[in-house]
């Protein structure tokens, strides 16, 4: 296989004295839908938020297109092209869709028109939000503001954390039918949810994660099918 | 027209305080602490004037520029040095450490340039506007300063409402975590903040020094106090907020010690401060900050 996208090798993470992440080591190829599940507390965001820049590994490393993060501060590693929706959304609630959907272009020094075009042809509700304040959208519409949001940097990997979170069944289709789509056409995606089944169904390959740990991996369907998996998140 | 003279008077004062306010309400927008040795960085603006002026007798406008580079600098190196390395620790802490750096200033300023007051040249001289047949007049000074407060104002809104810096600063202030994830340098941003507020400092020192000609190591110290109420006033963290609470502090401190008793000024102006509290707890302008879930 050729240079992975993303390459998490072996590591370490403390929150003081907390040994949040034991170790762990996981890649993502262009084109996939990678996805890390497990239950609350597992580390996932805490993976996340080690791959942003946010946090730092005590020991191991992170490479993003063959090169390494270590040192590199977050807002570099935006530029560098990996974008992370974070978990709870964090739109900027005081400032308008549209100058949301601005900041997520920070790094970008040209023209965004054009992706701002994109994001409104992705996420019509946005367009035609453009206007308000972020805080006076719905639970949905701010996921999907907070992920046009991060596709407005371009990204080379894209990085959700629980987009179905605190949504209803039906918007919660609706996001991953988004996110299946954007796979299509050409992302690459690393997906951390809690909701595994959702997650399994559209992911190229997923890790299970449990207590700062990976204690599985496999394709997509491998998991959905694997009793351990099944009776651990699936509900049996 | 006694009325209307008190009144241009306090929004002249008042203007002064607005211009200091934006540097409290700024600063604790993003940096979310009070830097209490903003008050000190106005007596540095002045003094600066103040030799470009007499020592160098150079143009006061190119004196009001220097000291606006000087401040800036300033401003900046207090934060990385002293505030920069607290960034994680409790509110507390940075607290006392604007404090710590408010006394620093201070007694540099008493070291350099001692504690003998120096009599500050008016930027632009002490002549006076007559309307109204010469029954109201208004001093260059005291329009110049509302001139200058107005166009601040309106530079530093369209500053933060369109430019791309200044939204980024908007976008740190709400929630830096996710501005870092934004590929927003969030160190940096703080920095300009610092910098903005303290080039302001700077033409505040000017402009209060120009209206009230004493300068001591100590002049910052009560003004900016009083800016900071006005920043609370009006709603700490907002811009229209600093202005409208600097204008108002202005005018109702300037009728107290008008029409009840100049001994009394700055007791009206806290007691209305108080009660502005009682009845708005975030102030005027200012918006309860509601918890995340």
């Amino acid at each position: 296989m050729s240079e992975p996208v993303l390459k998490v090798d072996n590591i370490n993470v403390y929150y003081g004295s907390i040994h949040a992440i034991k170790g762990i080591s996981f890649e993502v190829y262009e084109g996939e839908i990678v996805t890390l599940i497990g239950a609350n507390g597992a580390g996932k965001s805490t993976t996340l938020n080690t791959i942003s820049g946010l946090l730092h590994p005590s020991t191991g490393n992170v490479s993003f297109l063959g090169e390494s993060l270590a040192k590199v501060p977050p807002h570099k590693i935006v530029e560098r092209g990996l974008a992370q929706v974070p978990e709870g959304r964090r739109v900027f609630a005081q400032m308008t869709v549209q100058e949301n959907l601005e900041m997520g272009a920070f790094t970008q020094n040209d023209d965004i028109s054009g992706d701002m075009e994109k994001v409104y042809s992705l996420f019509p509700r946005l367009k035609e939000r453009m206007r308000q304040t972020a805080g006076t959208l719905s639970g949905g519409e701010q996921q999907m503001l907070a992920m046009g949001r991060a596709l407005m940097s371009r990204p080379k990997l894209l990085m959700l954390d629980e987009p179905s979170m605190g949504l209803a069944p039906i918007l919660v289709e609706q996001i991953f039918e988004i996110i299946a789509d954007l796979h299509r056409t050409g992302a690459t995606i690393l997906l951390v949810e809690q909701n595994a089944q959702m997650a399994l169904s559209i992911a190229s390959r997923g890790y299970v994660m449990e207590t700062g740990k990976i204690t599985a991996t496999g394709t997509g369907q491998e998991l959905l099918a694997s009793e351990e998996v099944r009776k651990a998140y699936l509900g049996g | 027209m006694t009325f209307l003279n008190f009144f241009i008077s306090g929004i002249s004062l008042g203007s002064i305080y607005a211009i200091i306010a934006l540097g409290y309400t700024m600063v604790y927008g993003i940096a979310k602490m009070l830097n209490f040795a903003h008050g000190d960085v106005i007596m540095v603006g002045a003094y600066v004037c103040f030799y470009m002026a007499v020592r160098y007798e150079l143009p006061p406008l190119l004196g009001v520029v220097i000291a606006m580079v000087v401040c800036t600098l300033l401003g900046m190196i207090v934060e990385r040095l002293a505030y920069k390395p607290l960034r994680q620790a409790p509110s507390l802490a940075v607290l006392i450490t604007a404090i710590g750096m408010s006394y620093f200033l201070q007694n540099t300023a008493l070291l350099l340039w001692s504690s003998n007051p120096k009599v500050f040249p008016s930027i632009i001289g002490r002549g006076s506007f007559k309307l109204f047949g010469g029954e109201l007049s208004v001093s260059h000074i005291t329009a110049l300063t509302i001139g200058v407060c107005l166009v601040i104002m309106a530079a530093l809104t369209l500053f933060v409402g369109k430019t791309k810096m200044g939204k980024a600063m908007r976008a740190c202030s709400e929630d830096k975590g996710a501005a870092q994830l934004m590929g927003i340098n969030v160190n940096a941003t703080i920095s300009l903040t610092f910098a903005i507020g303290s080039g302001l400092a700077a033409v505040a020192g000017a402009l209060l020094c120009s209206a009230y000609p004493t300068l001591m190591p100590t002049t910052g110290a009560l003004p900016g106090i009083k800016a900071f109420t006005a920043a609370v006033f009006g709603g700490i963290g907002s811009i229209p907020g600093a202005f409208l609470g600097g204008l108002m502090l202005g005018v109702i401190e300037i009728f107290a010690k008008a029409y009840i008793s100049s001994q009394l000024s700055d007791a009206v102006v806290f007691g209305v401060l108080i009660v502005v509290l009682l009845v708005k707890p975030a102030g005027l302008l200012g918006k309860m900050t509601q918890e995340k879930v």
